[in-house]
């Protein structure tokens, strides 16, 4: 039993070794391309789209489904003769009219939210009400009231922004945390400046995905309005160009039409929403 | 006598919870010299944060008041700058300079070239230079709170009010951060308030040492410290004096019986 006592066993101290030989090994060329993101998801999409020529050109018809290639081409005939950059440009007018005037109203009601508590009352009766709502359910009330044209369109798209934007953004301005809210005042910030330099940026992560939510409920929205009441204005838009090829039977352009929507809210996602989440709250170590 | 920086009178403190209203502090008074390495010590409920709230300005005595340089306290300002436990009081937004900054023009002290050179001026007195185009999510606990500290002296206030700065950190950062703390206050001999829960920060941090008892706070004893807890006149350290007046007079028979 006494050997096993602390003080009848050797200490030991030792030097700790200074250089080391290989730590870090590069990886093969397959496990980098692996690793890329991009690589995985376009191996994906070019599966996706070859599994879709295949049964394509199985079934053999061309009025219900239409092959890839065909779809490509049809998508590229529209595009070169301008119909659908037309057709594009006309939704996306009036989608940043709609999205536009739902981010001032947003504004007005957060802040008024912000500023007294009968506002975030009110803020959250009406979302509660109005946001279960889907916006496609207004639009006989919005023809009723504004006639067939952008400005119903611009209503319900409104709807669609409004309460996600605002929900977010005061749910937000509510989980900056104490220390911060006291940095500001130390410093002499109040009213405007405080909301500017301190509430804002530091709801920011909710900001945008109220941005997000908001946008893609209007895209969906746009594109549906459109097919249900159709042309307002000598051209329309995407969802008018879907409905209209669907009359005709031209299933191909029916599907550019439609991988038109994709591309569009893909590249809003990707490019625009992305680039702004890598500039500043994964920057910030905000959102992962 | 010299006219005190800080004069605390009668100070009452209360905040209202969901159901209860609860009393923080109960008539404390006390006086800061300029200088002073001030700690406020005592067991959490004591309101050693509250008061430090209500000397920051972010809350009004129910009873009493607060003065700075004859002024009464009424609401917060850059003059009593606040360094808080938590690491989430530098704005993630913006680099460890950017903070800095930031105190500074947002209190419209400085501006543009001016303002740089200040922060770099403290950034470089808290050892930060290498990280000060860091964001503070990239940064361990103790350069967050190195950097909230360079920002509030950065503003070079009348008061650096500090909550605990130390209190989150491993026990190895904070007895850095305490060192370099005062070595900081040898090179400028600020005015600080400082409030803590641990006796051998007190001791260590402190010239002067404010005892609160908890529920309510109540002065329980202002004490002197040299830092070094030598034994004193009564035979007892001041390390034991101060756990005598928080804790009653079983301290001793507890030390002889460890002893």
């Amino acid at each position: 039993m006494a050997e096993n006592r602390a003080e009848n066993r050797p200490e030991l101290v030792a030097e700790v070794q200074q250089s080391f030989g290989v730590v870090e090994k590069p990886l093969t060329l397959w496990e980098r391309i692996y690793n890329n993101g991009a690589f995985r998801k376009g191996a994906l999409l070019v599966a996706m789209a070859l599994i879709w020529e295949l049964y394509a050109r199985k079934i053999n018809n061309p009025l219900l489904f239409p092959t890839f290639s065909a779809t490509v081409e049809a998508l590229w005939t529209a595009i070169s003769s301008g119909v659908i950059p037309q057709r594009t440009w006309s939704s996306i007018r009036v989608l940043l009219q709609g999205y536009g005037a739902g981010l001032v109203l947003a504004g007005l009601l957060t802040a008024l939210a912000t500023a007294t508590r009968i506002g975030t009352d009110l803020l959250e009766t009406l979302s509660s009400m109005l946001n279960p709502l889907p916006s496609i359910a207004l639009l006989p009330l919005a023809v009723l009231w504004f006639g067939l044209g952008n400005n119903s369109l611009i209503f319900v798209l409104i709807h669609a922004v409004l309460w996600s934007v605002a929900l977010n953004t005061h749910a937000g301005f509510r989980s900056v945390p104490e220390s911060l809210r006291m940095v500001g005042r130390n410093y002499g910030l109040s009213g405007l400046r405080y909301v500017a330099l301190i509430l804002i940026p530091a709801a920011f992560p909710n900001i945008l995905t109220g941005l997000k939510i908001g946008w893609a409920f209007a895209w969906r929205t746009l594109i549906a309005a459109e097919l249900v009441f159709g042309v307002s204005q000598g051209s329309g838009g995407l969802g008018w160009y879907i409905f209209e090829n669907k009359n005709l039977l031209e299933t191909a352009n029916v599907f550019a039409g439609l991988f038109t929507v994709i591309l569009i809210g893909l590249a809003v996602e990707n490019l625009i929403f992305r680039n702004i989440e890598g500039r500043t709250v994964h920057r910030w170590g905000m959102q992962r | 006598m010299p006219e005190p920086l800080l004069d605390v009178r009668g100070v009452t403190l209360q905040y209202k919870t969901k159901d209860h209203l609860v009393t923080a502090t109960y008539r404390v008074s006390f006086r800061v010299f300029r200088s002073d390495r001030y700690v406020i010590l005592g067991p959490s409920g004591c309101g050693k944060s509250t008061l430090l709230k209500a000397v920051g300005g972010y809350i009004e005595p129910v009873e009493g008041e607060i003065r700075l340089g004859g002024e009464v306290i009424r609401k917060p300002g850059a003059d009593r700058v606040m360094v808080f436990q938590e690491f989430d009081q530098l704005l993630p937004w913006k680099s460890v300079k950017q903070n800095v900054m930031f105190a500074l023009t947002a209190s419209r002290k400085l501006s543009g070239k001016k303002a740089e050179e200040r922060a770099l001026q403290y950034i470089e007195k808290v050892n930060l230079v290498q990280f000060s185009n860091s964001f503070p999510h990239t940064l361990s606990g103790g350069m967050k709170q190195r950097a909230a500290i360079a920002r509030g002296m950065a503003m070079e206030p009348a008061i650096l009010l500090m909550d605990e700065p130390f209190a989150a950190l491993d026990a190895l950062t904070r007895n850095k951060m305490q060192e370099e703390l005062l070595q900081l206050w040898e090179g400028t001999r600020f005015t600080v308030i400082f409030v803590t829960h641990s006796i051998p920060e007190a001791v260590r941090i402190g010239n002067r040492i404010l005892l609160l008892s908890p529920h309510p706070g109540q002065v329980r004893a202002e004490l002197s410290s040299n830092g070094r807890d030598e034994l004193g006149p009564g035979g007892l350290t001041l390390t034991q004096r101060i756990e005598k007046l928080l804790f009653g007079g079983n301290v001793e028979g507890e030390v002889r019986s460890h002893g």
